[in-house]
């Protein structure tokens, strides 16, 4: 790190810029809040009496007799997780190229960035409805509300992401990211690697653990 | 960058080359995740596949784990930064394991429990 962007930087007594100090323990509170979460689903998931249950290869019957199909689509989360993932190789690589003042790579990987939050998101909002034509809803049962609050602020979450980092690549587009000020990148690009470490607990435990 | 004397507290981010190893195998796991699950519990999951489904959640816990490791120690450079950072960190993650763990042990309690009558 040069001079120059140490300068910049608010130290603190520890020598440690405080922005990064107070995004690392925003990200520690928001490990607590997801493992409420989690730990929500994991209680409720299979304590549902009405609507489809929560298993992607399973038809399921209610005890009114009601059949319902297999709602858990894979192959298409499948595919979201891995735009999660990509998104935080592409939001480290323009880091790195906002540290060597290289404004083009810079500008191209966080449009890639954004476009994989954006796409996950739409991910989402599609399995979201397919879950609704299905039957199942936030208010159907256990498993219902438990799963939608959980993907639901995940979700929410991914897509505040998206926004800050847009509002980054305007400013980027207008120079005003220059090497100096990267930490503005690299505190946005902590939050986005945490929302992918969430869905990277998220995916295994929700979707793929019967 | 040092600070107060000569302790280091902030250091050289990995290379791009780096960056892209690490995605890539980042990738490979979470095939592996899936595979694993189409192997066990898939369509055409066979005679070794049921035999695989006593070591199915370890096993993908363990991949998610290392998955969660690798982005956490070289994408979001806890490997390089300070310590403090780590500490802020895996503090309240240990407390989140924790709380997980009690809640699936005191529900699973509760239900043997109830099965007793």
């Amino acid at each position: 790190m040069s001079d120059h962007a140490a300068a910049a930087h608010l130290e603190t007594s520890t020598g440690l810029d405080s922005r990064k100090v107070a995004i690392w323990t925003f990200i520690g509170s928001e490990c607590l809040f997801f493992a409420t979460l989690i730990s929500n689903y994991l209680v409720h998931k299979e304590t549902w009496l009405s609507g489809p249950g929560p298993f992607p290869h399973e038809v399921w019957k209610s005890p009114a007799g009601q059949v319902f199909e297999p709602i858990i689509e894979i192959p298409l989360v499948t595919v979201g997780t891995a735009l999660l993932l990509f998104s935080s190789l592409f939001v480290v690589l323009a880091l790195a190229n906002a540290q060597r003042g290289n404004r083009t790579g810079l500008l191209v990987w966080l449009a890639a960035t954004i476009m994989c939050g954006f796409f996950f998101v739409g991910m989402q909002v599609y399995e979201f409805t397919h879950f609704v034509h299905k039957g199942l809803t936030l208010k159907t049962n256990l498993f219902g509300a438990s799963f939608f609050t959980l993907t639901g602020f995940h979700g929410t979450h991914v897509t505040l992401g998206v926004i800050w980092l847009l509002t980054l690549w305007i400013e980027a587009f207008r120079g005003k990211i220059p090497p100096e000020k990267s930490l503005n990148l690299e505190i946005a690009a902590l939050y986005w690697h945490f929302v992918d470490v969430v869905w990277i607990v998220i995916f295994p435990v929700v979707y793929l653990i019967k | 960058m040092e600070a107060h004397g000569s302790q280091p507290v902030e250091h050289t981010h990995p290379s791009s080359g780096v960056y892209v190893k690490i995605g890539v195998v980042l990738f490979v796991l979470t095939a592996l995740e899936v595979g694993l699950y189409e192997f066990t519990y898939g369509e055409h999951s066979g005679v070794t596949g049921h035999a695989l489904q006593p070591f199915f959640v370890p096993l993908l816990l363990a991949l998610s784990a290392a998955k969660f490791a690798l982005v956490a120690m070289f994408y979001m450079h806890l490997k390089q930064d300070s310590r403090l950072f780590t500490g802020v960190f895996l503090f309240p993650l240990i407390i989140a394991t924790v709380i997980i763990l009690a809640l699936i042990v005191l529900e699973a309690y509760h239900f043997a429990f109830a099965a007793s009558g």
